[in-house]
């Protein structure tokens, strides 16, 4: 009876919104067709035929409809139709959600006791017009007052106000907060109290936003390469080289559906390689690791395995002393905040510029409380080759080791600290094992050289006298330790030969010091905040809709809280990021994988092709330029050139990188184009609890600013119009919109509890109220560990088969001590260059390989980017572009940026902004120099990540102009068993350089 | 009359170029009818940060010094605009957008290089200091509202309550013997127009050299010690403030019984890092 009812309503719904909105009207006018919704008996139904933009509706079935809602029971089509029409009846929400479980409608569809049947074009057509009648009336954004509507969304930069006129951005802004969001939180420490102010910061890239909106290289058609007939001749050869011809939709989506189902066909398992960036434009649908896990899922490819790039000695090296797989090996992020302000007297930077590199995603948040620490009097040491600009504006002592030789340093800072009983002895004894190993090595008693200040003078050239007030310093004082940008891992010295030594020299470090003790921790303010953790919102990495439960952390909260069809690649061949050229070119390599459930994951090497399968015929590349970030980058020129690949298709928004090497392109549009929703540096998986980075932590319903730039589409929208074209729609989609997806990922979450669906799309973001009470806050990590207490932290980590004892007591490793000689590395003992006992092995490319520096007598070191975050924002005929310290203009090129010590540049000739070429075997780039003496003789830095690739002749080989670094970078793993990346380990030549010239 | 002021901390700024952005995000393919014409996408620096480094590894710091419109009481612009560039009562100056159209000579009136010329509009434009916004009720101007140090803050106060403050904190002004009287202050600003002289004092003792902490360093003139520091955990000293070309200084490090052979240097143009000052402690 309900389920007649409410079929007997739907026709008059059509025809009330034809009525009232134009754009309904004209989807209803837009195809001719019948759908009918039914009992699978038949036994009650009603028919919907849309002819001419009229509507005619019968009871019953009918034979003739071409798309069919199919219900096993009248009762559960009741339930679900009210469910799937509920967005319209937004004042009897309340009590509606009483009576429906959105799980239902999943179980329903995955029992085949709820079926839509028909063709993908006329469901999806059907689909999207009664997603039209849900979504009417949904006001966003709010007036600002001269004709501008005021929207909100979110950056890898912090969340922004987007000011709108006339469909055009006339701003993008960071979030100041309203008189009715919460108050900060209050940290009292050394008799002062000390609050944030109310607003969020922004990085420069994502204030740079509009102007990469609105960039020149934008794509705005779908295009096919002129020379690439996918039933002719597909000159392979020509791949970044040939131009474009512009066209259609339709024919670009089937190309593209055409040959994926042709190169599963002919070439069977695995013969598609989907390609991504590790970031993407933010959100929780239209993520990499959402929207398009779950297409990609669908259609099934060989997965590309990322390495832990910005992790790299956390994860491959410390974990295996202390554990923190779960957290790739970076520390416990919890409490530092309060106890760093309240206890610590010391911080050591040591290859770390958050003020730079931002935490990770965390803008300026940690800006403030480090300025408060130096009005505490808490002193600053920074050690780093460069003078880095945290270093810079914090002041401090600065300490210059030559590059990829900080473990040395490391070893005479103990080597004092043993020497003269600066270290924690008791928490030694109790915590730790294979100290005596450790020590007996330090002291030179096993080896005969003693890691003394003065041994280390000769490899980091720090004279010893600093290294020994550096350690009494330390060794005097509660001292924070802050590695890499985030304080408790990312970049910098962990990207290098000795990266895994440096990390595991770091965290042997600290235990001596006694980890967890009041004012002892990593950090550097930058993370243990006291903000609500509780507070449910799901991070990207938990996948959005894509429902990977494999590939994404899915299953930590969001599986059981968003109604959503699981994905699974059926695929097992994986291919490891930096090795796909050599997949493609030489059709066989290996990996090993990130893995981060435990310390032994990394061990479990997989070859390239895997057994049975197909090699890589296809490659589908999403999102941002991999040139940029790729050691030796000019491999992957030549992969992309190789006949080996029988379609290269490229999803992109800009005309950059990679998409200039594609057979068909498919143009995307930016997160300002689409709706999204997400919370700020949310990230989930290896990050749990990200936000706790914030001041504030804010959650946004990204608005759909202003519609898509030409005839560029939402990266869900082009997955769908694929699906389409594959039988997969309504899987792939659920038949939802984007921002129906927001609804559901907003019911999900504790927002449903805090802020009505209605204020929170018209205002657009909710600020979570800080924790007030001490006690609800979070403990400070590694406590629980000096104190010999269980884990009391709130992360569900590390997983309970870790734990060799008792739950929560101990750490991760076999012993649950701090294991100064690994037992998880004892046990693997076939990575002769990753002994159990970090001892200090001279990198392999660097001062000591003797005949290889004398030819290249420079060390480049090229950390993460200050005003781009990774590849975004930087190019693009974008404002960073015009950052002095970014790039420099000359001759009407933006030409990369080397630093270099004015001595070295003397000696090559080189003046201020000339042009210099930097080369080496690999390769050569040309930058515009930059004289400083913020580094020292021998060491030249250069941001890596370019987002543009542009060698400069037609040639192969001649200088790259576009600032692509990594195209000198070693391709070659921190060592033997890993697929560590270690750019930073790297020998250079420099001289000037003219136009016209030719290469080395 | 409460007016606009810029007071920009130079030892807070650490050049992350946010002012820089949010002015062309304001203004790039932006029209304001009354105010401004749109910024050209590319090579205008409204907010024009300029760098400066002294000293030398490993003793060096650099500077960044945002300069821009200064929006002077005394404006060489408005005297040379004649009718094109207008004092509003609020302090700022403001390029009129019309009636300067063709006005080149204005770049050469302003003595600090602050307006752009636009060829394609063929128009000199300055940062308005948002005044369209301030106008519309915003509290505060965008290079401000985006600066994450604070480094850049915009006060709406009398002039006596600005000539107080900048009394009382020492703020100083861009080249105030132009007479120009700039509204934009800037405080610390000897970070980038004075010198350092600094150095790290050693002490040998039976082999080992180690860093000295707490060793007294005096800093002296024609006979007078104008300052005096101890030195750091690392036995670094810093004198700061110093003028360009002021001739001859001695250094003279004691600690304990000890006392050195004084150093000399001369300033010139740059700070000086001196060798290392070792100690025999005996």
């Amino acid at each position: 009876m309900r389920f007649s009812l409410i079929l007997w309503c739907l026709p008059w719904a059509f025809r009330l919104y034809a009525w009232r909105s134009t754009k309904i009207r004209a989807l209803m006018a837009a195809r001719d067709f019948t759908a009918q919704v039914i009992v699978k008996d038949g036994s009650r139904g009603r028919w919907f035929r849309f002819a001419a933009g009229r509507l005619i509706s019968g009871a019953g079935g009918c034979a003739d409809a071409e798309v069919t809602l199919r219900f096993k029971t009248a009762a559960l089509g009741a339930r679900i139709l009210i469910h799937l029409t509920s967005g319209m009846f937004q004042f009897a929400w309340p009590v509606l959600k009483r009576f429906l479980d959105p799980m239902e409608v999943i179980s329903a569809a995955k029992n085949f006791a709820f079926e839509v049947l028909g063709p993908d074009e006329l469901t999806v057509q059907f689909t999207d017009i009664l997603n039209a009648m849900l979504t009417h009336g949904w006001r966003q954004g709010a007036p600002a007052g001269n004709g501008e509507t005021r929207y909100v969304n979110q950056t890898n930069g912090g969340p922004v106000f987007v000011y709108v006129k006339d469909g055009r951005i006339v701003r993008i802004t960071p979030m100041e907060f309203a008189a009715d969001d919460p108050d900060p939180w209050v940290i009292e420490a050394r008799g002062r109290k000390f609050s944030p102010p109310r607003r969020a910061t922004l990085s420069p890239h994502g204030l740079a936003s509009k102007s990469l909106v609105y960039s020149p290289k934008r794509l705005l058609h779908p295009m096919r390469r002129v020379d690439w007939d996918p039933k002719g001749a597909r000159n392979p050869q020509n791949r970044g080289k040939s131009g474009y011809v512009r066209i259609s939709w339709d024919e670009a989506l089937d190309i593209a559906a055409g040959e994926i189902k042709r190169i599963r066909r002919e070439h069977g398992h695995g013969a598609i390689l989907n390609s991504h960036g590790s970031h993407h434009t933010w959100g929780n649908i239209g993520y990499y690791l959402s929207a398009q896990a779950r297409f990609m899922n669908a259609i099934g490819h060989t997965r590309m395995v990322l390495n832990p790039d910005s992790w790299e000695g956390w994860y491959w090296g410390a974990m295996h002393h202390y554990g923190n797989s779960m957290r790739m090996g970076g520390a416990e992020p919890y409490g530092q905040l309060e106890d760093a302000l309240q206890h610590a007297e010391l911080i050591v930077f040591w290859s770390s510029d958050p003020e730079s590199t931002c935490g990770s995603y965390a803008a300026f948040e940690g800006t403030i409380r480090r300025q408060w620490a130096r009005q505490l009097g808490i002193k600053m040491v920074h050690i780093d080759p460069y003078l880095n600009p945290t270093a810079n504006w914090l002041g401090g002592k600065w300490i210059a080791p030559v590059p990829g030789t900080s473990p040395a340093l490391a070893l005479a800072i103990a080597y004092v600290w043993i020497s003269e009983g600066l270290y924690d002895r008791e928490y030694i004894d109790k915590r730790t094992t294979g100290f005596d190993k450790y020590r007996a090595y330090v002291l030179g008693n096993s080896d005969g050289t003693p890691k003394s200040p003065e041994w280390q003078a000769s490899e980091t050239g720090v004279a010893a006298p600093i290294v020994r007030a550096l350690a009494r310093e330390w060794g005097s004082k509660r001292t924070y330790l802050s590695c890499g940008g985030k304080g408790v891992a990312f970049g910098g010295a962990n990207r290098s030969a000795t990266g895994a030594q440096w990390a595991r020299a770091m965290v042997c470090l600290m235990t001596m010091q006694g980890l967890g003790k009041p004012g002892i921790n990593f950090g550097n303010l930058g993370t243990g905040a006291p903000v609500d953790l509780e507070f449910y919102f799901p991070g990207y990495a938990e996948g959005g809709i894509s429902g990977d439960i494999e590939g994404t952390a899915d299953a930590v909260q969001n599986y059981q809280r968003l109604a959503h069809l699981i994905s699974m690649n059926t695929i097992t061949q994986r291919v490891p990021r930096l090795r796909i050229p050599e997949a493609i070119l030489h059709g066989a390599t290996e990996g090993y994988p990130t893995d981060s459930r435990s310390l032994e994951g990394q061990f479990q090497k997989f070859n390239y092709p895997s057994p049975g399968h197909s090699p890589v015929r296809m490659m589908y590349k999403y999102g941002g330029s991999h040139f940029g970030t790729t050691m030796e980058s000019g491999r992957l020129a030549d992969a992309l050139r190789s006949e080996n690949l029988e379609f290269v298709l490229n999803q992109s928004i800009w005309n950059e990188g990679e998409a200039r090497f594609a057979d068909l392109i498919l143009p995307a549009c930016t997160n300002f184009e689409r709706a999204d929703i997400s919370e700020w540096a949310a990230s989930g998986g290896y990050v749990h609890h990200n936000h706790n980075q914030m001041n504030h932590r804010v959650i946004t319903l990204q608005h759909k600013c202003i519609e898509p730039l030409g005839e560029s589409k939402s990266d869900y929208q082009i997955f769908l119009e694929l699906a389409k074209r594959l039988g997969l729609s309504s899987y792939f989609g659920e038949g939802k919109t984007e921002l129906l997806w927001c609804r559901e990922i907003y019911l999900s979450s504790d927002l449903a509890k805090a802020i009505s669906w209605k204020k929170f799309l018209r205002k657009g973001y909710y600020v979570v109220p800080p924790e007030t009470k001490a006690a609800n806050r979070s403990k400070t990590s590694w406590r629980w560990f000096a104190e010999g207490r269980k884990k009391d932290l709130p992360e569900p980590a590390p997983l309970p088969a870790e734990y060799g004892g008792d739950y929560l007591q101990g750490l991760q490793t076999q012993s649950g001590l701090f294991e100064f000689e690994s037992s998880s590395l004892k046990r693997y003992g076939e990575d002769p260059q990753r002994p159990p006992l970090n001892t200090y092995i001279p990198a392999w490319e660097g001062r000591r390989t003797v005949a290889l520096y004398a030819r290249y007598p420079l060390q480049l070191i090229s950390p993460h980017p200050r005003f781009s975050f990774h590849t975004q924002s930087d190019g693009k005929e974008g404002a960073i572009n015009d950052i002095a310290d970014h790039r420099v203009l000359r001759d009407g090129h933006y030409y990369w940026i080397a630093r270099l010590n004015p001595a070295d540049a003397r000696a090559r000739g080189i003046a201020h902004h000339d042009l210099i070429k930097l080369y080496n075997e690999r390769g050569a780039v040309i930058c515009a120099a930059a004289l400083t003496e913020r580094l020292l003789p021998g060491v030249v830095h250069a941001y890596s990540s370019s987002a543009e690739y542009e060698p400069a002749g037609e040639a192969d080989g001649t200088p790259d102009i576009g600032g692509c670094i990594n195209i000198l970078t070693p391709k070659r793993h921190m060592t033997e068993k890993t697929s560590a990346s270690a750019p930073n380990s790297c020998l250079i030549e420099v001289q000037k350089w003219q136009r016209g010239a030719t290469g080395p | 009359m409460k007016k606009w002021n810029l007071v920009i901390d130079v030892a807070e700024c650490h050049n992350c170029n946010n002012c820089f952005l949010s002015v062309k995000d304001e203004y790039v393919g932006n029209d304001i009818p009354g105010y401004c014409a749109p910024q050209p996408p590319h090579g205008h620096k409204w907010i024009n940060i300029l760098a400066r480094e002294r000293g030398r590894a490993p003793m060096v710091d650099a500077a960044y010094v945002p300069t821009t419109c200064n929006h002077c009481d005394a404006a060489p612009c408005i005297e040379a605009g004649r009718g094109a560039v207008k004092k509003r009562k609020d302090g700022i100056v403001l390029i009129d957008p019309e009636a300067a159209k063709g006005r080149r000579d204005l770049l050469a009136a302003c003595p600090y290089g602050a307006i752009w010329w636009n060829e394609e509009r063929s128009l000199p434009q300055a940062w308005p200091f948002d005044a369209h916004l301030l106008d519309r009720g915003w509290s505060t101007p965008r290079p401000a509202q985006s600066c994450p140090t604070g480094a850049f803050q915009a006060l709406k106060i009398s002039d006596a309550e600005m000539a107080q403050k900048a009394s009382v904190e020492g703020l100083q002004t861009l080249r105030p013997e132009l007479g120009t009287k700039p509204r934009v202050y800037y405080r610390n600003l000897h970070r980038y127009t004075k010198l350092f002289a600094g150095g790290t004092v050693l002490a040998a003792a039976g082999g080992i050299i180690d860093c000295l902490a707490g060793a007294r360093v005096a800093l002296v003139r024609d006979g007078l010690v104008i300052a005096a520091v101890d030195t750091d955990a690392f036995g670094d000293f810093k004198f700061d403030r110093l003028e360009p070309e002021s001739g001859v200084y001695e250094i003279r490090v004691t600690h304990g019984d000890h006392r050195l052979v004084p150093v000399s240097f001369e300033m010139h143009r740059e700070s000086v890092v001196l060798q290392d000052i070792v100690l025999d402690l005996r």
